[in-house]
């Protein structure tokens, strides 16, 4: 479990500096895939199957085909990408970056404030559902309502 | 398929608290350098997938369901935030004929190119 989580989080690390790095979009989406994947064997290792899951379904087949979708729709090839080249200049990102290393300690340093083990409790889809259908059933309104603000904010915008 | 109730205490919760956190100033890098609209979004949804492994950890730390409810709600809005800019981006780059390389305000494509 402990190989597991350690792995996975390596992987979905260097998966997504390789995501905010790439110049070609497809890459980028693909190495975005990667990473989900290893953030869902992440969830399954912290006792969350269920959100593993949801993880591939959702997040790695369904709004990362969209980008795909949208990407392969709209794709003028080669001049795009160099274009993305001349826009990625150490002189743009090198700046950003260095800002956001002092966040990344802090929290860091927050974090290591409170040492704590934790022992992992697998949550499964039935207690999930109760919670959904029980407590919460208006916030799954709410994203339902949320969810259909998008299918006619989507089609609103997209219509030429 | 039987779920064993109880697996065993390995991992920190830092360490997931940790991970989330890299992932999440991963994505606001992303966010502050990219400057094409589709890498933003995709550094957005790093961001909003970061958030979510932290409310999972969480979760997990003290097995209660309500952090991968607010993972469900997380999902549910990062797919209808997506819907939404891949839509407006579709149309403004198809409207100027750019492919996907509209950004935030540019010369080319005037006003409409802000979201």
């Amino acid at each position: 479990m402990s190989v597991l989580f350690y792995g996975s989080a390596i992987i979905a690390v260097l998966a997504t500096l390789l995501v905010i790095t790439r110049t070609n979009i497809v890459h980028a989406l693909l190495y975005f895939i990667v990473s989900l994947l290893a953030i869902a064997v992440i969830f399954y290792t912290l006792g969350a199957p269920f959100a593993a899951a949801l993880e591939i379904i959702v997040y790695a087949g369904a709004i990362m085909v969209m980008f795909l979708f949208v990407v392969m729709m709209l794709n003028l090839g080669q001049v795009t990408q160099d274009q993305e080249k001349a826009w990625l200049t150490p002189s743009v990102w090198i700046g950003p970056s260095i800002m956001a290393v002092p966040l990344l300690v802090a929290v860091i340093y927050a974090i290591n404030l409170n040492q704590e083990q934790m022992a992992h409790t697998v949550v499964g889809g039935k207690e999930i559902g109760v919670a959904l259908f029980g407590p919460y059933v208006l916030a799954v309104e709410l994203a339902s309502m949320l969810l259909l603000a998008g299918l006619v904010g989507a089609y609103h915008l997209a219509r030429k | 398929m039987e779920m064993p109730t109880v697996t065993m205490q390995v991992i920190p919760m830092e360490h997931g608290l940790l991970l989330a956190a890299i992932l999440f100033i991963m994505g606001m890098v992303g966010v502050l350098t990219r400057r094409n609209l589709v890498f933003i979004l995709m550094s957005l949804e790093i961001m909003l997938n970061a958030t979510g492994l932290a409310f999972i950890v969480a979760s997990s730390h003290w097995g209660q369901v309500d952090g991968q409810i607010m993972f469900l709600m997380i999902l549910s809005l990062a797919a209808a935030e997506v819907a939404v800019a891949l839509g407006r981006i579709a149309a403004v780059s198809k409207a100027q004929n750019t492919g996907y390389q509209c950004t935030w305000r540019d010369e080319r494509l005037g006003p409409d190119s802000l979201f």
